[in-house]
């Protein structure tokens, strides 16, 4: 029995501090690899190219933990980022834009889990379906034209504080409160325990279906806060970018150790393991290696953790 | 002569985990045509010897011999080859696939390379049902068979294997009284064949009704084996447990006489009908009878689990609406349910989060829960109850059955419930942590909760009511006070199927 407990702690070790010990290990190889890799610009580029997946990937997270998915966050943030910078143009209220952006994303996160609840569609075809209403809406608003004239603001996608570039700040600020949220709330303990059990947690007397709706809505506010940051950071709403971004916020979910049966993981998982992805794209383009292979880079990556998850569920099971 | 149909032999099997000695010295004959039972209590070490037959773990001193020759298998279909079946006590069938396409799946008769001759298939699969006098159609998805018929399949599959020695794990677990008969009956054909087989129950009347010879074990050790004739139940259970256990079950104090709940001609169409009692404070009040009676689920609409189409509630004379478990949590309704896995708990939270979960409302202010009082109450209550874990923060499903269902119910007794439903509360739970459950229903029901008690195993429930309802196809058919209560008259009420208690 000793021993077997052991097996369980280092499972748990590993699931705990295991990815954060290969983000290290990433680090100091990066360090040694190429010696622009350490220069502060370069370090502080790192964070600011993974800004907007991050800010997504907390919904991510905290839909994946309780056993559901978001497929349209991509093309929702593309939507919020369009609308929000059609706002700034015509009426340089910066409030406004805000309000747009984030509730367009609200919208669509409480549609989306509207659909999930009253109609029990798999969350899986309910946001595969929010995908190309988003898409074709923004097509009709844009035209598939640029949304220009928002320089206005120009602090949020350039400025900084001490340094810390602002979409930088925005993305530790959404992580430190879905990790509070995930941690220290009501709310929380119903993500984890629906993901983890939805049978025994309708037992316990929890308004699953109210929960799930919540949990759709903040992840959506995430995505059109995403889509307002990520239109500063281009000066414009670009009806072309933000597709995919919902791969890239789930691969760094998974690669921070969330499981995708649901029940186990963490937002700062997905904050270390989106940091790894940026860290690998960064250091391989250094080294000048192209993206296709970047790209199979991050297949692997996400093979590689889901495999991880596998094997430390097994040692469980086994102990 | 005996030593002739001799089919399997374990000599002195000897299985290690790191750090513990799951079996020890082992010993067990397997003959032709006999039913080998293996008894013990949870952690006995039943289903580790039977993983050792059946070919799952391959590593383990001591020998085996098949037909007096030494045999080790390396993987299940080793084992499976030389004619060694285990019909699990979790069924896994496709349930979307047929009969014949389980029965056959792997290994499909061809018509040449990767083409499936399903007509052979369907043959095949109809004489093999033959062989049991069973007329299933072979080509009936697995969705629609009863739980028993999946069982007979499964037990076809290890048939149609040629096998010759079946593992039965638990399989009358979810069976019920009828199906039990009719399993045992395709295990007489089973035994005319020269079959051997293993028979694991933690019912002894079966074991007695169907065995030949028996094997004890105890933490690890055959504590005997031999014919089954020779020992009695009571000894069979002495040496299981290691004690005597004739007190198991604790006294009860007095019901109150205030009344607390009631439904009223409360009714789920199909499912049970005109349903109507009550339950005073500190009254526990039993449900008897067989399983699918309805039992279940009358008390899975009370908690709100399940619909019903009409009926009334009451809780201390105030009529209730309840239509969800939050409808009735609010209301001082708590349950427990019969299957833990699904309903009970969640096996990759801990202990503490388990608790937590319906009890936000305790736990928090504003949304934001309170860390400390958190841990306070929890640590209590695990205490009080004393469920044996490294710490609050150990996950649920790592845990013994007893000690989950320790956490199940200190999720409920943290609050004042007024009202405890107990659907089967022991079961698979070895005979120490059942001796604690009961000790603690006992305890609540003398502080004033009204329990409602249901459980398959008749001594179970005469002996922790007050009140006994007899059950039977969806309606009460009568009920008899602590006093009058027997097995028999129970049976005697189910058989005649009508009201006793109206003379």
């Amino acid at each position: 029995m000793k021993s077997n407990k052991k097996q369980i702690s280092v499972a748990s070790i590993y699931r705990k501090y295991g990815i954060f010990l290969i983000l290290v290990l990433l680090f100091a190889a990066s360090a040694i690899i190429n010696s622009n890799f350490l220069k502060p610009q370069n370090l502080i580029n790192i964070l600011k190219q993974i800004s907007v997946v991050t800010i997504i990937a907390c919904g991510e997270t905290m839909l994946i933990v309780s056993g559901m998915i978001d497929l349209s966050a991509g093309l929702v943030c593309t939507m919020s980022a369009c609308f929000s910078a059609g706002v700034l143009a015509s009426t340089g209220s910066i409030t406004l834009t805000f309000v747009v952006g984030i509730g367009l994303g609200m919208s669509a996160g409480w549609l989306n889990g509207f659909l999930i609840t009253r109609y029990k569609l798999q969350p899986f075809i309910a946001t595969l379906a929010m995908t190309n209403i988003a898409e074709g809406i923004t097509q009709i608003y844009t035209n598939g034209q640029a949304v220009s004239g928002v320089d206005k603001i120009r602090f949020l996608g350039q400025g900084n504080i001490i340094g810390i570039p602002m979409p930088v700040i925005v993305m530790l600020l959404a992580v430190a409160a879905i990790a509070y949220l995930m941690k220290s709330t009501t709310l929380g303990v119903h993500i984890y325990s629906i993901g983890g059990n939805e049978k025994a947690t309708i037992a316990s007397g929890i308004n699953v279906n109210r929960s799930k709706r919540i949990i759709f809505t903040i992840s959506g506010a995430l995505v059109g806060l995403a889509g307002v940051v990520l239109m500063s950071r281009l000066m414009s709403g670009q009806p072309s970018v933000g597709a995919g971004y919902e791969f890239d916020a789930i691969t760094a979910v998974i690669v921070g150790g969330t499981s995708f049966t649901g029940g186990i993981g963490t937002v700062t998982g997905a904050l270390i393991g989106s940091i790894i992805v940026g860290l690998i794209n960064n250091i391989l383009n250094l080294l000048h290696v192209s993206t296709q292979y970047q790209l199979i880079v991050k297949g692997l990556l996400i093979a590689g953790a889901v495999i991880i998850d596998v094997k430390t569920k097994a040692n469980k099971k086994s102990a | 002569m005996a030593e002739n149909n001799v089919i399997v032999e374990l000599k002195n099997i000897r299985k290690e985990f790191p750090g513990v000695v799951a079996l020890n010295h082992v010993n067990m004959t397997l003959r032709a045509g006999r039913v080998h039972a293996l008894v013990g209590e949870n952690g006995a070490g039943k289903s580790t010897l039977m993983k050792i037959l059946s070919g799952t773990y391959a590593s383990y001193d001591g020998e085996i011999s098949l037909d007096g020759k030494p045999v080790r298998f390396a993987h299940e279909r080793d084992a499976l080859e030389k004619g060694i079946a285990i019909v699990p006590q979790e069924l896994n069938p496709i349930p979307e696939m047929t009969i014949a396409e389980n029965i056959f799946l792997g290994r499909e008769p061809l018509k040449r390379k990767g083409i499936i001759n399903r007509k052979e298939r369907s043959r095949l699969t109809k004489d093999c049902l033959a062989t049991l006098g069973l007329d299933y159609d072979p080509e009936t998805k697995m969705w629609e068979l009863s739980v028993a018929q999946r069982q007979m399949v499964e037990i076809l599959k290890a048939i149609s294997r040629n096998s010759r020695v079946i593992i039965l794990d638990e399989p009358t677990s979810a069976l019920t009284g009828e199906e039990t008969r009719q399993l045992f009956a395709q295990i007489e054909l089973l035994k005319k064949k020269g079959i051997a087989m293993v028979f694991i129950s933690h019912k002894l009347d079966e074991v007695y009704a169907i065995g030949d010879d028996v094997t004890v074990l105890r933490d690890g050790e055959m504590i005997s084996t031999g014919l089954i004739s020779d020992v009695t139940q009571d000894h069979l259970i002495t040496m299981m447990v290691g004690r005597e256990v004739k007190d198991i079950y604790p006294p009860l104090q007095a019901a109150g006489t205030e009344p607390l709940f009631a439904v009223e001609h409360f009714t789920s169409k199909g499912v049970f009908e005109d349903v109507s009692f009550e339950i005073h404070k500190g009254e526990i009040v039993g449900f008897a009878g067989m399983m699918g009676a309805g039992r279940s689920e009358i008390a899975r609409a009370i908690f709100g689990l399940d619909r019903h189409n009409s009926g009334v509630i009451t809780m201390g004379g105030k009529p209730l609406r309840i239509k969800s478990p939050r409808d009735a949590i609010r209301n001082g309704i708590a349950m427990v349910t019969e299957d833990r896995a699904a309903y009970g708990f969640v096996g990759v939270r801990s202990i503490k989060d388990n608790i937590v979960l319906p009890n936000s409302d305790l736990f928090s202010k504003h949304g934001i829960l309170n860390v400390k009082t958190i841990k306070e109450k929890v640590t209590d209550i695990c205490k009080k109850l004393s469920v044996k874990a490294a710490s609050i923060e150990t996950l649920a499903g790592t845990l013994s059955g007893g000690n989950q269902q320790k956490v199940v119910l200190s999720k409920w007794l943290v609050r004042n419930v007024k009202l405890l439903i107990l659907d089967e509360p022991t079961r698979g739970i070895d005979v120490g942590a059942k001796q604690e459950i009961y000790r603690l229903i006992a305890e609540l029901s003398a502080s004033g909760i009204g329990v409602l008690m249901i459980a398959s195993e008749m001594p179970e429930v005469l002996s922790m009511s007050h009140r006994v309802e007899v059950i039977s196809d969806g309606h009460i058919i009568g009920e008899l006070s602590r006093a009058e209560a027997t097995q028999d008259k129970v049976m005697k009420m189910i058989v005649e199927g009508r009201k006793q208690n109206e003379e």
